[in-house]
């Protein structure tokens, strides 16, 4: 049994190893990860909601707020 | 709805037209790619002969960088939800968390578990254990579709869930409700028949390619063989879901089926536009005639929407202004009603926040007997739950079209490789060639109908996408947007490049 972690580093290792357009490809991941978490997602697509709200209270608030401001209410 | 900044909303609706459209450039390949790439593996599995197992690694390497450069481009309408969406991400999210979180593990368990053993396992695993490797990543691609297509039927036909007040949240209260919905099942079954289609055609459009040039000739053929036949299958039964997709529309989005008929008035017996050109500028209740020429099929509407050749279709007009004698509510009843739902929510909240629960509770009583009405509350005029009608009745019919033709062009394949003289029809490779372009314009057409034929709901009758929308300022829309335009072209840029100098190597030829 205790081969098996061995034997199944061994396979990816070997696997990667012996790759040849999985070369490029896994460098567009890379680049493609990178650029869309950080870079885009960190700087340009913050969660709105999470950011400027503390709790989950809050955020409903913020939300009805939004739904409601049209609205005059009878209370 | 003065408050609302339009050109925020249209732009981070542009925005999300472009990611989502690049995004499913990608996803259809996967989906039917990966099928082919099982059946031809199964072929040498079989068989054990040599040309088939390089046919096959040939197929895997081109689905390999399909799916690299694909790969997480959908993550991007995650982290536009957050911030572009937020009023619709906060209210969906118990709805569309299990789902979406079933859909993570599957793809990481089943995707990338799989996938591994498919790219490196070649020799260093039995050809049985490969094989169902093989089987195993295109099974989990598809299911990955599955979920994704769940929430997004849940959109088009909101059940199993309630509304709480409290929270702002659609809460699930019966999650088989939602799995097993008509209108999710019949989105799953035509989306990914139609990418099976498209798959087979892209590698028909290769190995035409090698048959012009005169290259890797044995394995061309064999691929064809195989493709014509999934293709064939696939896009009767693409005929066949699309059919029951239609008649779901007609239960439950009947507007989007008016738009993309171009039924501006309802009947009985109503015939089916087989070719149309719209009256240029009609609008609802002008008085113009709908279509300044068209054929119809008699009585073929009434028979799709309502399995009867009698049954009554309802037109824009119906679904606008009401039909008593039909039963159907005018959109401006609806309004007042949304509108008294929307003042009791307000009503609600003011009253829990001043912990009075007599005015509170007696507001929810209010609200629950309008709660369905909710979204016309935010609706300026009836007039604006009609979608763009010339875009969805033209993307619907050209998607028609193509996907008829695509069951001629599978047969034809079909037909003249049995007949063994596929290489002397140039005029058949040349179709060949093109037609993948035509699958992928089928079925980005075939996303315009289902989003913009449901237009201006974000969830049908509940929230329009105007009021899902974060008001965080145009200029940092934009900014994304062209970003994003930016990212997506030199992926695809990539993608091409890297496939089609494998596609010049091409296969390994047993010697």
């Amino acid at each position: 049994m205790s081969r098996w972690p061995v034997k199944l580093y061994r396979f990816y290792r070997d696997g990667f190893r012996r790759m040849t357009v999985g070369r490029s490809l896994w460098k567009i991941i890379f680049i493609k990860l990178f650029v869309l978490f950080a870079v885009l997602k960190l700087f340009f697509f913050p969660n709105y909601l999470k950011t400027n709200f503390a709790t989950d209270e809050q955020r409903a608030d913020h939300v009805i707020e939004n739904l409601t401001r049209s609205a005059g209410n009878n209370y | 709805m003065s408050e609302i900044d339009l050109a925020t909303v249209n732009w981070a609706r542009a925005q999300f037209i472009l990611t989502a459209m690049y995004h499913w450039l990608f996803v259809p390949i996967t989906l039917g790619l990966s099928f082919l790439c099982a059946f031809f593996e199964t072929i040498y599995v079989r068989t054990g002969k040599e040309e088939w197992r390089n046919l096959t690694k040939f197929w895997m390497t081109l689905f390999g960088i399909n799916f690299a450069i694909g790969v997480a481009t959908g993550i991007i309408l995650e982290f536009q939800f957050g911030t572009n969406w937020s009023n619709y991400s906060w209210m969906v999210g118990d709805i569309f968390g299990a789902p979406l979180a079933i859909e993570g593990l599957l793809a990481f368990f089943l995707e990338a578990t799989f996938f591994a053993v498919m790219f490196f396992g070649w020799d260093r695993t039995s050809k049985g254990f490969h094989l169902f490797s093989t089987w195993m990543v295109a099974i989990g691609s598809n299911l990955s579709a599955l979920w994704i297509l769940i929430a997004n039927g849940w959109m088009q036909n909101p059940v199993g869930m309630v509304f709480n007040p409290e929270s702002a949240r659609f809460e699930m209260n019966n999650i088989m409700e939602i799995f097993l919905s008509p209108v999710s099942i019949a989105k799953f079954t035509h989306t990914t028949s139609s990418s099976f289609v498209v798959g087979a055609l892209f590698v028909i459009m290769v190995s035409s390619f090698y048959l012009l040039k005169g290259r890797h000739v044995d394995m061309a053929k064999k691929s064809i063989i195989v493709a014509s036949i999934f293709g064939l299958v696939a896009s009767c039964f693409t005929a066949f879901t699309g059919d029951e997709s239609a008649f779901q529309n007609a239960e439950v989005q009947p507007m989007k089926l008016a738009a993309y008929e171009g039924l501006y008035t309802g009947e009985r017996g109503a015939g089916i536009v087989a070719l149309g050109v719209l009256t240029s500028g009609k609008k609802v209740g002008d008085g113009q005639e709908p279509f300044a020429f068209h054929i119809s099929i008699p009585k073929g509407l009434s028979l799709l929407a309502k399995r009867e050749l009698n049954g009554f279709v309802p037109g824009i007009k119906d679904l606008v202004y009401g039909n008593e004698a039909e039963g159907i509510m005018p959109v401006a009843e609806k309004m007042v009603k949304g509108k008294a739902a929307v003042a009791d929510l307000a009503t609600f909240k003011a009253a829990s926040k001043a912990g009075d629960n007599v005015a509170k509770s007696a507001a929810l009583v209010r609200f629950n007997e309008n709660k369905q009405y909710l979204g016309y509350g935010y609706l300026d005029t009836p007039e604006e739950t009609v979608p763009p009608v010339a875009t969805t009745f033209y993307s619907f019919h050209v998607m028609v079209y193509l996907g008829s033709f695509f069951i001629l062009l599978f047969a034809l394949f079909l037909w003249t490789s049995f007949k063994n003289n596929l290489v002397q029809q140039k005029w058949l490779l040349g179709l060949g060639l093109i037609s993948f372009f035509l699958s992928l314009t089928a079925s980005e057409f075939g996303w315009v109908v289902a989003e913009v034929g449901r237009q201006p709901w974000a969830i049908q009758d509940m929230l329009p996408v105007k009021m899902a929308t974060t008001m965080i300022g145009v200029g940092h829309v934009q900014a994304t947007f062209f970003m994003f335009f930016v990212v997506f072209t030199l992926l695809l840029i990539a993608e091409i490049r890297i496939m089609l100098k494998q596609i010049k190597i091409g296969p390994e030829e047993t010697v």
